[in-house]
């Protein structure tokens, strides 16, 4: 025991003399944790349009000012003909075109109706999506106030927002970014500082002392454990303070489940050391082939449910999936773990089946 | 000259001999191309319903179908309990509650009008958006429906209709891989770019051999060029079959010309691989140049306008990603393949990456010093 807590000791001193390092561990989650609650958001503001108004009459002056003052729009040019959207369009800043037909409050007047004609830039398909959405409800909200007191017959939706009332982006990503960072952390860091011995030779030197394998391994893994439970903590913290995420659950809960996640990613980590034997080779496995599926393919970024079907079989098989899934359930809806023990019970699964991976692959020889 | 040509040798030697590293050079991102712009998607088209219809009359059943029949909702299940959908929603299961209170279709006639509940799982701020527009959409048009088989043409009068058409240009079905293929093509190449040459040096320094370069007659200049050299080839060519493959399997349109991409996609990796570099040189250990540029590249990748959209940024961000590499050349690539801009839609941003590349890659020699 004495032997295995000076190995121990001899892993922090190794973590803690690499000062650059721990700088940007304990960094990066403050700094993103920033950039996703102030700057990443898909909502619309000011975007920047442009109207083709041929008739210019009390009406179309009346739509044009909802539209601009709504917060969402800013006008970006009054063009003079048709000809002249797709140029604006190619020079790349205005996203959505506004047409009046000729002659709008005139035959709005006489017969009833007029058209607007919306065309958006699709070459960002969201974004256009988005803002022709946007636009049409302010000229549907235009005209039923307009229209409010002729209307006979009114359904009023009355929406409540669970959860999240305000929108708020940063909702979405603080589980992301805790499953993003914890996965870095411990399959990363690990992976790397294993695969380091090897490369320096000096795993050797470990394998011939009088330490288990398995003590060689588990001293390794320990400080990792560690910082990554520092850097959740953090995360939970900062995304408390300053944005507001509630944690509605039981904290210790959604320290455990932390924890089980942060021993999935070890053993994923031990994995990797296991079957490569350079830095570089660690370094780009676990980065191409574990940062962007952790990104993309759990639900963190973009909504699994979306997905193909073949795709959201594939999310399955991504144990950050249930994490996220987890913590959001636990953080934000206040749910207990008779709502999350199923997702417990496939992350628990996962940890084995990557333990028992690398038992069956770890070498106790280095042979080349 | 002849010494460059004899380190570009050395590194390509390097890259090819090493047998787990090719695949991860060439095969994975390609793997990763296929199946991550098939995952990206903000479409919405499976909007998961439950329907709590306390009112169970003819026009509440209507409204139902109406969701039923669009193509954007999937009604999971009708149930009479409020307490048993939210239930369902806690589970995660359900994404919009539509609640019909009793005596609806009787108040709506008698009264005029009626109120009806949408409570919609936010936790995804944007898709609960977007939810609420097209719920709200749905709703419109059947209270205009109601409206016509309730009302007499004399009540009509007065009522007037704007007609809003919307078309989508360059994109008409909304297609977002064309839109993600561009954009994830980038950040693999730079993934691949960066993690290269930032631990390439760094990686000398560890096992010792940039001592034995160090006391040869290279100068910096031709060091750093015979370095950069190989892995922009590399790069180039990556971004080329990258290319090929977004067209042969998603049919990415190419409308502008292929040679302005290629010209800014060499400038681009310049000065990618530039500051990979310096921040090899800035760093002691694989380790720590891995989280240098880990720590770059998160932040460069999300604010690169690749998922997120710039303009709904902040102002002050706005003017910090003037800084971003990524964010220049996401745009050139996105304006020349899909609206087919030519150089003087994107000069302005060609302009700031050839800036870029002179400014990274002086500091990357003035950085680099040749002794340990």
């Amino acid at each position: 025991m004495k032997r295995f807590r000076g190995f121990v000791i001899k892993e922090f001193y190794h973590i803690f003399r690499d000062y650059r390092t721990l700088l940007i561990l304990f960094g990066m989650p403050a700094i993103q944790l920033m950039l996703f609650g102030y700057v990443l958001t898909n909502e619309i503001k000011d975007a920047k349009i442009a109207i083709y108004d041929p008739s210019k009459d009390v009406v179309t002056r009346k739509i044009s000012d909802k539209v601009l003052s709504s917060g969402y729009f800013i006008l970006e040019s009054n063009l003079g003909s048709v000809a002249e959207i797709d140029p604006v369009f190619r020079q790349g800043e205005v996203k959505l075109v506004l047409i009046y037909e000729p002659g709008f409050a005139q035959k709005l007047e006489k017969t009833g109706t007029a058209r607007i004609q919306l065309i958006g830039d699709a070459s960002d398909p969201n974004t256009a999506n988005m803002l022709v959405n946007y636009a049409s409800g302010i000229i549907n909200n235009y005209l039923a106030s307009m229209n409010s007191e002729k209307v006979p017959v009114q359904i009023i939706p009355e929406v409540r927002m669970m959860y999240n009332g305000e929108l708020k982006g940063v909702y979405m990503f603080v589980p992301g970014l805790m499953a993003m960072l914890l996965m870095l952390i411990s399959a990363l860091m690990t992976s790397l500082s294993i695969t380091k011995e090897k490369e320096m030779g000096t795993m050797e030197l470990l394998l011939v002392s009088p330490m288990q394998p398995s003590q060689i391994i588990i001293g390794k893994v320990f400080p990792y454990v560690f910082l990554a439970f520092i850097d959740a903590c953090i995360i939970l913290v900062l995304g408390n303070l300053v944005f507001g995420i509630p944690i509605l659950g039981s904290i210790t809960l959604l320290l455990l489940e932390s924890f089980l996640y942060i021993c999935m990613a070890l053993s994923l980590g031990i994995l990797i050391s296991s079957i490569t034997n350079s830095q570089q080779v660690a370094m780009m496995i676990s980065l191409v082939a574990l940062m962007l599926p952790t990104i993309l393919l759990s639900g963190f970024v973009f909504p699994v449910e979306n997905m193909p079907v073949i795709m959201q079989v594939l999310c399955h098989a991504m144990p950050p999936k249930y994490y996220i899934t987890i913590i959001k359930s636990i953080m934000l809806q206040g749910n207990g773990i008779e709502y999350v023990w199923r997702e417990t019970m496939i992350l628990v699964g996962f940890t084995a089946f990557f333990l028992a991976l690398s038992i069956k692959k770890f070498n106790v020889r280095l042979t080349s | 000259m002849r010494t460059i040509l004899y380190i570009i040798q050395k590194e390509f030697l390097q890259v090819f001999r090493n047998k787990s590293m090719l695949p991860i050079i060439f095969v994975v991102p390609i793997v990763q191309l296929i199946i991550l712009v098939n995952a990206a998607t903000y479409e919405m088209k499976n909007i998961r319903v439950s329907v709590v219809d306390l009112d169970l009359s003819g026009t509440s059943r209507k409204l139902v179908s109406k969701f039923q029949g669009s193509p954007f909702y999937q009604v999971r299940s009708t149930s009479f309990s409020y307490r048993e959908a939210e239930d369902e929603m806690k589970r995660g299961n359900i994404d919009l509650i539509l609640q019909i209170p009793a005596g609806f279709e009787k108040n709506l006639l008698k009264e005029g009008h009626e109120k009806i509940q949408f409570v919609i799982n936010a936790i995804n701020g944007q898709s609960a958006g977007l939810t609420n527009a097209y719920s709200t959409m749905i709703l419109l048009d059947y209270n205009r429906e109601v409206v016509i088989e309730n009302t007499t043409p004399a009540m009509m009068t007065g009522i007037r209709t704007i007609q809003t058409d919307y078309s989508y240009w360059y994109n008409p079905k909304l297609n977002y891989k064309t839109y993600m293929v561009p954009g994830i093509l980038v950040l693999l190449v730079t993934i691949i770019g960066l993690l290269l040459s930032g631990m390439n040096i760094v990686r000398e320094m560890e096992i010792g051999t940039i001592e034995q370069i160090n006391v040869t007659p290279i100068n910096k200049i031709q060091f750093i060029a015979g370095k950069l050299t190989p892995f922009w080839i590399i790069g180039l060519f990556e971004l080329a079959f990258g290319l090929s493959v977004g067209k042969l399997l998603f049919n990415i349109p190419m409308e502008g010309s292929l040679g302005l991409i290629f010209m800014s996609a060499a400038v681009y990796l310049f000065v990618i691989l530039s500051f990979g570099l310096l921040i090899s040189t800035i760093t002691h250990t694989q380790q720590q140049s891995m989280l240098v540029s880990f720590f770059f590249m998160v932040v460069f990748i999300l604010m690169s306008g690749l998922f997120t959209s710039i303009e709904s940024m902040p102002l002050w961000a706005q003017n910090l990603d003037k800084l971003n590499p990524l964010m220049y050349f996401i745009k050139i690539m996105r304006m020349v393949l899909l609206k087919g801009s030519g150089f003087a839609d994107i000069s302005r941003y060609f302009w700031s990456l050839v800036v870029y590349a002179v400014c990274i890659v002086s500091l990357a020699i003035l950085r680099y010093r040749k002794v340990s």
